[in-house]
């Protein structure tokens, strides 16, 4: 409804106390903070997308300063410096306390994520049955099985534990070490999923070299949206696709609609997301996303709008694009293919192919 | 432990001030290592209680094509029940399965070893007053099945069979009980483990990611969870006796009459036996257990035949609107039959149980959830106590699965409370149902029998009526 790719990250950029689901500090207060599930460019916004900031200081210091632990700190921003090195933004101690608070509450399901959880319904079974209708046979209890999934910006994990559980051995990464640590941490306790989950902190760009044409599936779920160079980011993706791999990507569309209701009345009115944790700029329209897939080599097979219903909490597919949307392209075999540039035909689109059962199993 | 279980519970219970809690502990014990090794093994699912339903519960989830890959644990206090041959005399512990439950069993292969075992159909029901003529009938246009009676024993063997069958899946626990559970934070934040921790007699401790307390009447999984749980006793028992018909009959017909002091119902169990279950004062219970057999196969005979309960008033009262629905709707009533006489008792066949009724205020918490008489006892009058229990074993097991399909965490509480939305809608008002019958037929006060009379005489001349009764029991 509003942005909801935007509700989802903006609950991802959300700390502390919101309603029922409050944590440290006094309901209708909001702190900001980095959204940490992104691929890492999304800092280099600048402090200008946390204008909040000094409004945030008092109530952080008041509320968790207690926590800290400087060693972990320090680490954590070292960390930070290398990965971000030709970042200009300065990361700030009170931004690493943020994200710190902010990786815990990554597994609260009716917490600041729960619009990413609930995500999850729409999203895995998408995921789940376009793959399963590209091969001819699977193993029955677990569909994803010796399937090897890359999931860039995997944030606490949310996805990674899903495709985990359906068999696929997942590589999690994250620029966060934060996010990392959580990750890591929820999966130890699931023997099963220990050993199908592997979780690095490091960017895209870190594993190319080691990693190329290793991947059958990459997903990058609310990611691109916050990437700086969203053409080189499909260039990676390309070069650690095997041949004939899948590329899934949800994120928001670059529309008026998409900017009042995320922008406007999410952070604005409704301010239900901090003001200043998207930058509309950066959006993307699934028509610019295929030709920059088309032109690096992807073939576009599936583009799928999707809607948020704030009342329910419940995701559902949609026609309509204009707020946010998922989209699976496939890596073609021959690079050279796709300067013909021949772009999808409505007849290669799968329609929905998650929708229906999606719906049967509601 | 105790401690941890009520702490977990006070979570539970306010999970506002829970999650506070949680958050700080969390955040204080961020520093500790991972794992703490050593312990026990995680299960997908433990199954608590291996009655009918814990063991159906947990062979619909090891038939289940989605949980192919994950571990199922069943705790049995009880011993494992040699499933050999059957004995020739019938157990005094019958339940009748509504076809919806037939479906459930038959969905996991199940209801084929009943079939192959022992069961009766009844295809029609009479229930009637001992206070009126007042009288209803339930079958089905085409002579189907209304129900099966079964012997308890019969189904568990039925079940013990496919549980067998999927002992990769499966693992059966006989002799075994939990001495305590310790409920996880309801957000996982920290590095303590998310699971639900089950301490067992031997002193072994696993973990689950859903408990699911199928343990009966007096759940301890219930308990261990603080969940409110509205119960009373009713000033009834049960009498529990095999019956011996005078002549064989096609006995195809489930009987039940209400007296002053309890519902008197019969169930078919084959040509020449029947099944007796009897609701009446503690008093009357008792005597009908000491008298002799004599006596007690004439006591429900005449309880089946007598009139004496009968007014004049009412009996007019309730012809003369008889006479005016057949009027109305000529058509509409069917004849009235009589039920077999009994020529003797199964001997040692009779027991006493007592009655009462009970509904936990939630089905469902955080990795657990409640099934069969651990959520929901009713009066066995409409003989629907097993199948409210397979009704949520179906349910349960069809969010699971869908949840199992799509990756999710089985112990999440978002599919959970959508089985307990469903579930409660439907043994709620069915539970409802059952105890404002029992408390319309316990008394011989004249408006009320003159009400209950006409109620009963027109709910049977409507067959739609009927219907949406009959399919609703039926599920």
């Amino acid at each position: 409804m509003w942005g909801c790719g935007g509700l989802g990250r903006a609950a991802r950029a959300l700390v502390g106390p919101r309603g029922r689901s409050s944590g440290t500090g006094p309901p209708g207060r909001r702190l900001g903070a980095v959204a940490g599930d992104h691929y890492g460019p999304a800092f280099q916004r600048g402090p200008g997308g946390f204008s909040e900031n000094d409004s945030w200081k008092m109530q952080l210091t008041s509320n968790s300063t207690r926590f800290v632990h400087l060693t972990e700190m320090k680490s954590s921003m070292s960390a930070m410096k290398r990965l971000y090195s030709t970042s200009h933004t300065t990361v700030d101690s009170k931004e690493m306390n943020k994200f710190q608070l902010l990786a815990h509450r990554w597994w609260d399901e009716q917490g600041e994520y729960s619009t990413l959880h609930s995500l999850n319904d729409i999203r895995v079974p998408f995921i789940r049955d376009t793959l399963l209708n590209m091969s001819s046979d699977h193993q029955l209890g677990s569909p994803l099985s010796g399937v090897k999934i890359l999931d860039v910006g995997c944030g606490g994990g949310l996805l990674s534990e899903p495709l985990g559980r359906l068999g696929a051995s997942v590589t999690g990464i994250d620029p966060l070490e934060d996010n990392i640590r959580t990750a890591e941490q929820h999966k130890s306790f699931d023997p099963v999923l220990a050993k199908r989950i592997q979780y690095k902190p490091c960017s895209l760009e870190d594993i190319v070299e080691e990693t190329t044409e290793t991947f059958d599936v990459i997903v990058a779920s609310e990611v691109v949206e916050h990437v700086a160079d969203l053409e080189m980011f499909i260039k990676y993706c390309y070069q650690v696709l095997k041949p004939e791999g899948s590329l899934f990507i949800t994120t928001i569309n670059k529309t008026q609609l998409s900017y009042i209701l995320g922008i406007v009345v999410a952070e604005r009115i409704m301010g239900i997301v901090p003001e200043g944790t998207h930058d509309w700029e950066k959006f993307i329209s699934p028509e610019e996303l295929e030709c920059l897939l088309d032109s690096n080599g992807f073939l576009v097979k599936t583009v799928n709008g999707m809607s948020y219903n704030p009342l329910s909490g419940s995701w559902s597919w949609t026609e309509s694009t204009s707020i946010n949307y998922a989209v699976h392209a496939m890596k073609c075999r021959v690079k050279e293919q796709s300067s013909s540039r021949e772009p999808p035909s409505e007849t290669d689109k799968e329609e929905h192919p998650a929708e229906a059962s999606a719906s049967t199993t509601v | 432990m105790a401690a941890w279980v009520s702490a977990g519970g006070y979570c539970l219970l306010s999970p506002i001030r829970g999650r506070l809690r949680a958050g700080r502990a969390a955040v204080l014990a961020w520093r500790v290592p991972l794992r703490a090794a050593g312990t026990g093994p995680v299960y997908d699912v433990v199954v608590s209680g291996g009655g009918m339903v814990g063991s159906a519960m947990a062979a619909a989830l090891g038939h289940d094509v989605h949980f192919r890959e994950k571990k199922i644990l069943l705790l049995e206090a009880g011993p494992r029940k040699a499933s050999g041959r059957l004995p020739e005399s019938y157990s005094n512990r019958v339940s009748s399965i509504s076809p919806g439950s037939a479906t459930l069993l038959s969905s996991f292969g199940a209801w084929d070893h009943v079939c192959s075992l022992r069961f009766k159909p009844f295809r029609r029901m009479q229930v009637w007053d001992a206070c009126s003529e007042a009288m209803i009938i339930f079958d089905k246009d085409n002579l189907e099945d209304m129900g099966y009676v079964v012997e308890n024993d019969v189904i568990i063997s039925a079940l013990t069979k496919q549980l067998d069958a999927v002992s990769d899946r499966v693992e059966v626990l006989y002799r075994s009980r939990a001495v305590g559970y310790t409920w996880p934070l309801t957000c996982h934040l920290s590095d303590t483990s998310p699971w639900v921790k089950i301490d067992l007699t031997d002193g072994r401790r696993l973990e689950t990611k859903l408990l699911i307390g199928a343990d009966g009447q007096n759940s301890m999984v219930r308990k261990a969870a603080g969940i409110q749980n509205i119960h009373y006793q009713y000033d009834q028992s049960a009498v529990v006796a095999t019956l011996h018909l005078s002549e064989a009959t096609d006995n195809n017909v489930a009987w039940q009459r209400f007296l002053p002091s309890g519902p008197i119902a019969l169930l078919p169990l084959s040509d020449t036996a029947s099944s007796l279950v009897w609701s009446t004062s503690h008093e009357h219970a008792a005597q009908l257990l000491s008298m002799d057999e004599e006596s007690f196969v004439d006591t429900i005979n005449s309880a089946f035949w007598s009139n004496l309960h009968h007014s004049d008033f009412i009996d007019t009262a309730g012809s003369v609107f008889r006479s005016a629905i057949s009027f109305l709707m000529p058509s509409g009533t069917a004849a009235r039959q009589l039920p077999p006489s009994i020529a003797r008792v199964e001997p040692k066949s009779r027991a006493v149980f007592p009655l009462g009724m009970g509904h936990a205020t939630e089905y469902v918490r955080h990795r657990m959830a409640l099934i069969g008489d651990a959520a929901h006892r009713v009066h066995p009058l409409a003989g629907q106590g097993v199948n409210m229990g397979f009704g949520d074993i179906a349910c349960l097991t069809h969010h699971l699965s869908t949840a199992a399909f799509n990756g999710k965490d089985l112990g999440s509480i978002k599919h959970l409370l959508q089985f307990e939305t469903e579930r409660q809608r439907h043994n709620l008002s069915l539970m409802a149902a059952i105890d404002l019958l029992k408390r319309l037929y316990s008394t011989s006060v004249a408006p009320f029998v003159l009400l209950r009379t006409w109620g009963l005489q027109t709910t049977n001349a409507l067959s739609p009526v009927k219907e949406q009764i009959m399919s609703f029991a039926s599920k």
